[in-house]
C-alpha cells in the first residue's frame, strides 16, 4: 500500500498540486487520499503526504488532528456519524442515538465487536429538516427511525459478508 | 417567485442546457460587456447584503479591493456549518450553475485571477457536482482563459474542508485553504487588503447565497432587486426552519416577511397543536434567543427589524422550540457545540466554553447552586468581545440570553 508511485492516485495528486498557488494548500486533499488508501490517517500516510508536499510530518499531523473528518485511528467498515445537535435533538435525535448505541452494544466513539460499525455523535450536518439523520461513510441518510435503521444495518452487514466472500 | 431555490420551479435546472435556457449566463454576459467598476456599482445599488450572517453590503465589500493589485482572488464560503442552517446545500445541490455564474461576475468585478469554492468536507458530493459543472463550463469557454471572448481569464476550483465550524469564519477559511490550521487571523490586514487575503493577496470572501443572488441583479437590474424586501434589506432570503414546526425546510421569501407568516403559513405552525411555541433562535446557535411572543411573531424578518427585538437575522437558520423545551437544556446543547468547535486559539473562548459546559452539566444534573447560574452568566459576559473572531461572542449568546429571558428554567434546577 502506498500513495507515492500508485497509479490510482497519480492523476489526482497532480491535479491538486496544480490548482493551488502553494504546494502546502494541497495538504487537505492529500490527507483524504491517505485516508482512502490506508482506511485511516496512519503514520505512513502522514509521511507520504509530507514527502509529496516537502513539509515536516509534524506539520501534516497537526492538520490531520485539527479536523474531525480525518481519523487518526482505525475504525470499523462503516462510520456512522449521527447528528445530535439542537435542531435534530428537538426531533428525537438523542433518543435515536441512544437506541443505536444500545443496538450495536457500543458507547460513543467505539467500534462494534464485529468490527463493522464505528458510531460517533457529530455537530450540525446541514440536514436539520430531515432529523433524525446520519452520515454513513460521509453519505447522507435522512428521516431515520428504528425500523429504517435496523434494515440499513442488516443491509450493510449483508454487503460486507458478500464482499468478504468475493461475491459482492 | 424563487430567485435562489429555482430548482423548485424549473425541473433539472442543475443541467447546463436547462440553466442556460432560463436566462443562465445572461448576467455574466452583461457584466463582461461593462467596466468592472460598473458591475460593482450595480451590486452596490441593489442593496444586496451578505447572507452568511454579518449582513455587510456586498458591493461595498467588493469596492474595498484595490484595483491596482495584480493578483486578486474570490473565495466562496460554502462551509455551511451553523447549527440549523441548510440553505447553501439546497442552492448548490439544485442550482449549482447560478452560484458559479455569481462567483464569476464577482471575479470579473474585482478582476480576480481565480475563484476557490471552500465546501465543508461533508459536502464532498456537492463538490463532485460543482467540479463537473466547472469542467463543462471550461469546455464552453465560460471558465478559464478568454471567457466568452472578453479577454478576461479566470479559473474556478473547489476545495473540501474536513469538519471544522470555525472555517466558516473568513480568516480561518483562508488559513485552512492555505494548508494551515483553520484558526482566525489577527486583523488588520483584512482579507480585502494586500497581505490579508488568500496567499496574502486581496480577496473577496462571500457566502454561497450572497453570490447566487448576483446573476439576477445583473440580468434584471439593481432596481428590480431593490423592489423586493425592505428599505435596508433588499431581495429574497432563504429561511431555514427547523425544530417544532409541522413543515421544517427552506423557504425563500422577501426580506421583511413576518416571522408569523413564515412559521404559520409556510412552516405549518406548531408541530403538536396543543404545545404552543415558546422560543426561537433566529440565527442558529450563534444569535440571541427570543421568546416567541406576539410582538416577535409580527416582526418583519429584516436586518434592521431583528435588531429591534434584540436579536439578529444572521444566516436565518430559525430553530423553533415549543413549551416542552427546557432552556437550560438548550443552553447546554448550544454550549456543547461551541465547546467542540472552538479552535483553541483564544483563551477566553477555549477555556470559557469548556467551563460553561461543565457548570451547565452540573446545573442540569441537579448538583448546581443559584451561584452557578450567576457564574455562567459572568463567564459568558467575560468571553464576549475578548476573542479574535466572533465565535467567542456566539458562544456567550446562548447563555446570556437564555438566562435573561427564561430565568425560571434555570431556577428550577438549582432550588434546594
Amino acid at each position: 500500500m502506498a500513495i507515492i508511485g500508485n497509479p490510482k492516485y497519480e492523476e489526482r495528486v497532480k491535479e491538486h498540486l496544480a490548482k493551488y498557488e502553494t504546494t502546502r494548500s494541497a495538504v487537505m486533499p492529500l490527507l483524504y487520499i491517505a485516508q482512502e488508501e490506508y482506511g485511516w490517517v496512519n503514520a505512513e500516510g502522514i509521511s507520504e503526504v509530507a514527502q509529496i508536499l516537502n513539509l515536516d510530518p509534524t506539520q501534516v499531523k497537526s492538520i490531520a488532528g485539527f479536523y474531525t473528518m480525518y481519523s487518526e485511528k482505525p475504525k470499523g467498515k462503516y462510520w456512522l456519524h449521527v447528528c445530535t445537535d439542537l435542531p435534530c435533538a428537538l426531533n428525537g435525535a438523542d433518543d435515536f442515538y441512544a437506541w443505536l448505541k444500545e443496538e450495536l452494544g457500543v458507547a460513543d466513539g467505539e467500534t462494534s465487536a464485529d468490527g463493522m460499525f464505528t458510531v460517533e455523535h457529530v455537530m450540525c450536518l446541514a440536514a436539520c429538516d430531515q432529523a433524525p439523520m446520519l452520515q454513513c461513510n460521509f453519505r447522507y441518510i435522512e428521516n431515520l427511525d428504528q425500523d429504517k435503521m435496523r434494515a440499513l444495518l442488516a443491509k450493510w452487514r449483508q454487503e460486507a459478508a458478500q464482499s468478504a466472500n468475493g461475491t459482492g | 417567485m424563487h430567485i435562489l431555490l429555482r430548482g423548485r420551479d424549473i425541473a433539472n435546472i442543475k443541467a447546463f442546457d436547462v440553466y442556460e435556457a432560463h436566462d443562465g449566463f445572461t448576467g455574466l454576459k452583461k457584466a463582461l460587456a461593462m467596466q468592472p467598476a460598473e458591475v460593482i456599482d450595480i451590486v452596490k445599488a441593489s442593496g444586496l447584503r451578505g447572507r452568511g450572517g454579518a449582513g455587510f453590503p456586498t458591493g461595498v465589500k467588493w469596492s474595498f479591493i484595490p484595483q491596482h493589485e495584480p493578483v486578486k482572488f474570490v473565495t466562496v464560503n460554502a462551509d455551511e456549518s451553523e447549527t440549523g442552517t441548510f440553505k447553501d446545500r439546497e442552492i448548490m445541490e439544485e442550482n449549482p450553475y447560478q452560484l458559479i455564474e455569481g462567483s464569476l461576475i464577482c471575479a470579473y468585478a474585482i478582476q480576480a485571477k481565480a475563484v476557490y469554492i471552500y465546501l465543508r468536507g461533508e459536502f464532498w458530493d456537492i463538490g463532485d457536482q460543482l467540479d463537473a459543472c466547472i469542467d463543462a463550463l471550461r469546455e464552453k469557454a465560460y471558465v478559464g482563459s478568454n471567457i466568452m471572448d472578453s479577454g478576461y481569464d479566470c479559473e474556478v476550483y473547489t476545495h473540501l474542508g474536513a469538519g471544522a465550524y470555525i472555517c466558516g469564519e473568513e480568516s480561518a477559511l483562508l488559513n485552512s485553504l492555505e494548508g494551515y490550521l483553520g484558526q482566525p487571523r489577527v486583523r488588520p490586514p483584512f482579507p480585502a487588503q494586500k497581505g490579508g487575503g488568500l496567499y496574502k493577496e486581496a480577496t473577496v470572501v462571500n457566502n454561497v447565497e450572497t453570490l447566487a443572488n448576483v446573476p439576477f441583479i445583473m440580468t434584471e437590474g439593481a432596481d428590480a432587486f431593490k423592489a423586493i424586501g425592505t428599505a435596508q434589506s433588499s431581495g429574497n432570503k432563504v429561511y431555514c426552519v427547523s425544530g417544532h414546526v409541522k413543515r421544517p425546510g427552506n423557504y425563500e421569501l422577501p426580506m421583511g416577511t413576518s416571522f408569523r407568516e413564515l412559521l404559520y403559513e409556510h412552516a405549518g405552525g406548531p408541530l403538536h397543536e396543543d404545545r404552543p411555541f415558546k422560543a426561537m433562535l433566529p440565527s442558529g446557535g450563534s444569535g440571541p434567543i427570543v421568546p416567541l411572543t406576539d410582538e416577535v411573531l409580527d416582526t418583519p424578518m429584516s436586518y434592521e427589524d431583528a435588531e429591534s427585538i434584540g436579536t439578529i437575522i444572521g444566516s436565518a437558520s430559525i430553530i423553533i422550540m415549543d413549551e416542552t423545551v427546557d432552556m437550560t437544556w438548550v443552553a447546554s446543547k448550544v454550549t456543547k457545540f461551541f465547546k467542540h468547535e472552538s479552535c483553541g486559539k483564544c483563551t477566553p473562548c477555549r477555556e470559557g466554553t469548556y467551563w460553561l459546559d461543565k457548570v451547565i452539566d452540573r446545573i442540569l444534573d441537579g448538583r448546581g447552586s443559584p451561584d452557578d447560574v450567576k457564574r455562567i452568566a459572568d463567564v459568558a459576559e467575560n468571553m464576549a468581545g475578548t476573542t479574535l473572531c466572533a465565535l467567542g461572542d456566539f458562544a456567550a449568546n446562548p447563555i446570556i440570553h437564555t438566562i435573561r429571558h427564561f430565568p425560571e428554567d434555570f431556577a428550577q434546577h438549582v432550588q434546594a
